[in-house]
């Protein structure tokens, strides 16, 4: 554990290689580094997580070095790793070394092929500093770190402006919800004097009371950087656009893991939500509203990735839901299994991408069962999660225990259960309309070249995982197995259930699954139905979202930036200059050559200068 | 009744006034260099002037340079006014103009 | 203040007026040497004996020869009297006239202003003009024969009748 360090430092360290010597490394140089340092922190996360599980203690703490002292007021350089951070550090390096050897094929005809590792190793070492951080300055270090990569490779392609355009609409939006966030951190040390974890947690609880409007605003501010980073209601727009990156960054920044980072911010400070109730319940209706809106759009997307994009925003809804009501450790289970299966459905959309040279329209493929056999069996394991049939999939497991316990909890309510019941018929719906254009019918496109094997291992190790992921909790229908929330528990307070029914819970399980196979029905019946178009464009374009900015904050600001066209501001300066040179210009006229106007030029100063020594002299 | 230093003074003020008012007047570059010897002469009568008011010798010492200084400019003032005559064939100052820097 | 000293003031500028108002250069050179010789009386009145004969064998009898000599060699006649009455109109000399009229007042009024108890005129030897100038003024003594000595070679070097160089800025478009 005691090189705990070294897990986000050495990708931090590769990344900086590629940087200073891109280019003169050659390909296996850079695969060398960037898939070497990734893989050595995920053995390093591996074993300290092993010595972590053998050890009683709750958290271990490495203080590195002091970064700034104000004061008494102190951010220290400290790693921290318990229950929590423990998930996610090795989600995100199993996660994405499995990407990055994915990455070695997909990426292997880029010119740019060390600019992308180097992002993505600066990525993996700042989300692993987000995570593995114990005050919340160094963790808004590594979110602003993550944000900036997410700009990096969103915009990695930077040729096309659309590509650029997408990364920029990523960096601002998400902004929007980091302002809100760092006014937050504000809040805390102004309130608890402190940014380290667990001091903040341990004063907030003696400093208020449940309910207290400090709480709450600091609670919704942590919720509006949240929502910017997951890309939740009202700021999921950026995420279907930032589908313009490569397919590997999706997978790992867009699916697995960035975009989680909300629900890690919010899981981690668990109290402060416990204690704003309003706040906690804004988290809820957020999840479940979004994951029913972005279901919607995913069911009409024609790009595959945009598909992928709009169920990775209904998803982490389903996190949100979790979160909201209590049910911390059953968003971090959804997260780790969604992180599996949908890089894994990602990484499958990108070997089919790869394959028919970078087509991406769905109505273009088709038939691909036979031609890619490998990707085709992954991408179903994948699919079956997301649709989360019951029993065979990591999906349904996470997926169940967070429609359960959002009816079920203190601060859950029907509605919630309701709502992510409706969320599954619609996944399973998406799901199974997005296998059948892909895989099934005719065949529209030539298969380009067949994915190697760098490409199919990864692919093949999380499906396995996909699948496996699944019983580190069984529902308390299938036995009382609960071993993530057990593990958890020091960290994540168990959800507060008010009235647990089995046969309830039989009941809602057997509706999810009948609902399941009632959308995958309709869907094989009604693939070739026609939708009503103006419907459908309008939820293609996500419920006119981007619309409703353009008119309510783009047009306005375009149109206070057309005022001042002419740059008031900028006035002075261009004044100060043109005064210049109006002197210049009457100067350089006295320049005359002819000898008489210089010598008057004299006389007249020395009768100025006479009349100013008179005056003086009369005063 | 105005003193001898005043009026000597004043006298020196004249020419010199004199001198300048040609110098600004003239397009002739001789008569400017006249006018500077007006103007020079003024000048050394002022030293002249405070001189026998202080009795002292450094006024008269000034005027010596001064008539050095005047001679020295005179024969450089007349070879260049040869050298421009060529040139441009005439002696009016403000030919020389298209020097204009 | 004598009658002396008022009738060679008033002979000086009255010469000095006649310089500057003739057309004809050689005209105004004698004036000058009208001038020069009255302002020598002036050192006198002033106890400078020395000064006024240097004013008469340096400046009226060197400077100003030369400069005679040099408007006969350059034999400028009546043909640049006329061009100097036709450039010399009002327009041109009363502006800076008035200009410098100003500046005379300014200075009349400065010399005006009482300054110091009012002395007669003393007289200063020459001899202890000779001993201040190679006392402490040595090194300006040397500097003046320096710069006497540039005169000399920059006139001889300016003044060399040499092939007609033309710089290429110079040449008129007819040469």
């Amino acid at each position: 554990m005691e090189w705990m360090y070294l897990v986000p430092a050495l990708p931090f360290l590769g990344a900086l290689l590629l940087i200073l010597f891109s280019g003169k490394t050659g390909k296996a140089g850079v695969i060398a580094i960037g898939c070497g340092s990734i893989g050595i922190a995920a053995l390093i996360t591996i074993i300290a997580g092993w010595q972590f599980l053998q050890s009683d203690i709750p958290a271990y703490d490495q203080h590195l070095w002091e970064w700034l002292r104000v004061g008494d007021f102190s951010i220290g350089m400290n790693l921290r790793l318990d229950a929590l951070s423990l998930a996610f550090t090795f989600v995100i390096t199993f996660v994405g070394c499995l990407i990055h050897i994915y990455s070695t094929g997909y990426m292997a005809d880029d010119p740019d092929f060390a600019r992308f590792f180097a992002c993505m190793n600066l990525f993996v070492g700042s989300m692993l500093m987000l995570v593995l951080a114990d005050n919340l300055l160094l963790m808004y270090l590594g979110w602003e770190g993550v944000g900036l990569c997410s700009y990096l490779l969103i915009g990695f392609w930077y040729k096309d402006p659309e590509n650029g355009a997408a990364a920029r609409k990523a960096f601002i939006v998400t902004r929007v919800g980091d302002t809100a966030m760092a006014i937050a951190l504000f809040l805390l040390v102004q309130h608890t004097g402190s940014l380290q974890l667990s001091v903040v947690l341990e004063r907030v609880q003696t400093l208020w009371n449940t309910g207290d409007p400090t709480v709450v605003w600091i609670a919704f501010l942590l919720l509006g950087g949240a929502v910017g980073k997951s890309a939740q209601l009202p700021l999921q727009t950026w995420l279907p656009d930032a589908m313009a990156g490569p397919t590997p960054v999706s997978a790992l920044i867009h699916a697995a893991t960035m975009v989680t980072a909300g629900v890690y911010l919010i899981a981690r400070t668990n109290i402060i939500f416990s204690l704003a109730p309003a706040a906690q319940a804004a988290v809820a209706i957020t999840g479940a509203v979004t994951l029913l809106l972005a279901g919607c759009s995913a069911w009409v997307q024609t790009d595959i990735k945009r598909v992928l994009a709009y169920s990775t925003i209904s998803q982490i809804g389903y996190m949100f839901l979790a979160l909201g009501v209590g049910a911390w450790s059953a968003a971090v289970f959804h997260f780790v299994t969604h992180a599996f299966f949908k890089a894994l459905l990602f990484l499958g959309a990108g070997a089919v991408i790869h394959a028919l040279h970078h087509e991406q329209d769905m109505f273009k493929m088709g038939g691909l069962r036979k031609s890619l056999p490998g990707v085709f069996l992954v991408f179903l394991i994948g699919s079956l999660s997301l649709a989360a049939i019951p029993f065979i999939s990591s999906g349904w497991y996470s997926k169940d225990q967070i429609i359960w316990l959002a009816g079920v909890t203190e601060r859950g309510s029907s509605w919630y259960a309701w709502a992510a019941v409706l969320g599954a018929f619609i996944t399973a719906a998406y799901t199974t309309r997005m296998m059948l254009l892909v895989f099934f019918g005719r065949e529209q496109t030539h298969v380009h070249h067949k994915p190697g094997p760098e490409m199919m291992i990864p692919l093949y190790i999380l499906a396995i995982c996909s699948t496996l992921a699944g019983f580190l909790e069984l529902p308390h229908t299938l036995g009382h197995f609960a071993w993530l929330s057990e593990f958890l528990a020091p960290v994540l307070p168990a959800p507060a259930v008010l009235h647990a029914d089995v046969a309830a819970e039989w009941g809602l399980q057997a509706i999810t699954a009948g609902l399941a196979a009632l959308a995958i029905y309709l869907s094989w019946r009604l693939i070739n139905a026609p939708f009503p178009k103006e419907a459908g464009a309008f939820l293609r374009s996500g419920w006119g979202f981007d619309a409703a900015y353009d008119v309510l904050f783009v047009q306005p600001f375009v149109r206070v930036a057309r005022l001042n066209r002419k740059d008031i501001v900028d006035k002075i300066y261009t004044g100060l200059a043109a005064i210049t040179r109006t002197f210049h210009r009457m100067m350089s006229s006295t320049q005359s050559g002819i000898l008489r106007w210089y010598v008057l030029g004299v006389v007249m100063g020395a009768v100025l200068i006479l009349s100013v020594i008179i005056w003086r002299h009369s005063l | 009744m105005i003193s001898p230093t005043t009026a000597g003074l004043i006298l020196a003020g004249i020419l010199f006034t004199l001198g300048l008012i040609s110098m600004l007047i003239r397009r002739n570059i001789i008569f400017m260099l006249v006018s500077v010897e007006i103007m020079l002469n003024a000048a050394g009568l002022a030293f002249i002037v405070a001189a026998s008011k202080w009795g002292q010798p450094e006024g008269q010492v000034m005027f010596m340079f001064i008539l050095a200084m005047a001679a020295a400019e005179v024969s450089v003032g007349l070879a260049l006014i040869l050298q421009l005559y060529h040139q441009l064939k005439t002696l009016d100052s403000d030919e020389a103009s298209r020097m204009r820097g | 203040m004598g009658t002396a000293f008022y009738i060679a003031a008033a002979v000086a500028i009255l010469s000095t007026i006649m310089v500057i108002t003739r057309y004809n250069i050689m005209h105004a050179l004698l004036y000058f040497i009208v001038s020069l010789l009255s302002v020598a009386v002036v050192f006198y009145l002033y106890g400078a004996p020395f000064m006024a004969a240097l004013e008469v064998i340096i400046y009226a009898g060197a400077i100003m020869v030369l400069i005679i000599f040099f408007v006969m060699m350059l034999s400028l006649g009546s043909q640049t009297a006329g061009e100097e009455r036709s450039w010399m109109t009002p327009g041109v000399w009363i502006g800076p006239s008035i200009l410098c009229l100003v500046l005379l007042g300014e200075l009349v009024f400065l010399i005006l202003q009482p300054a110091g108890p009012a002395g007669e005129v003393r007289v200063v030897e020459p001899k202890e003009v000779g001993l201040s100038l190679f006392g402490p003024y040595i090194l300006a003594v040397e500097l003046a024969g320096m710069l006497l000595m540039a005169g000399i070679v920059g006139a001889y070097h300016l003044g060399r009748q040499k092939k007609k160089i033309v710089h290429r800025f110079l040449q008129t478009p007819e040469s």
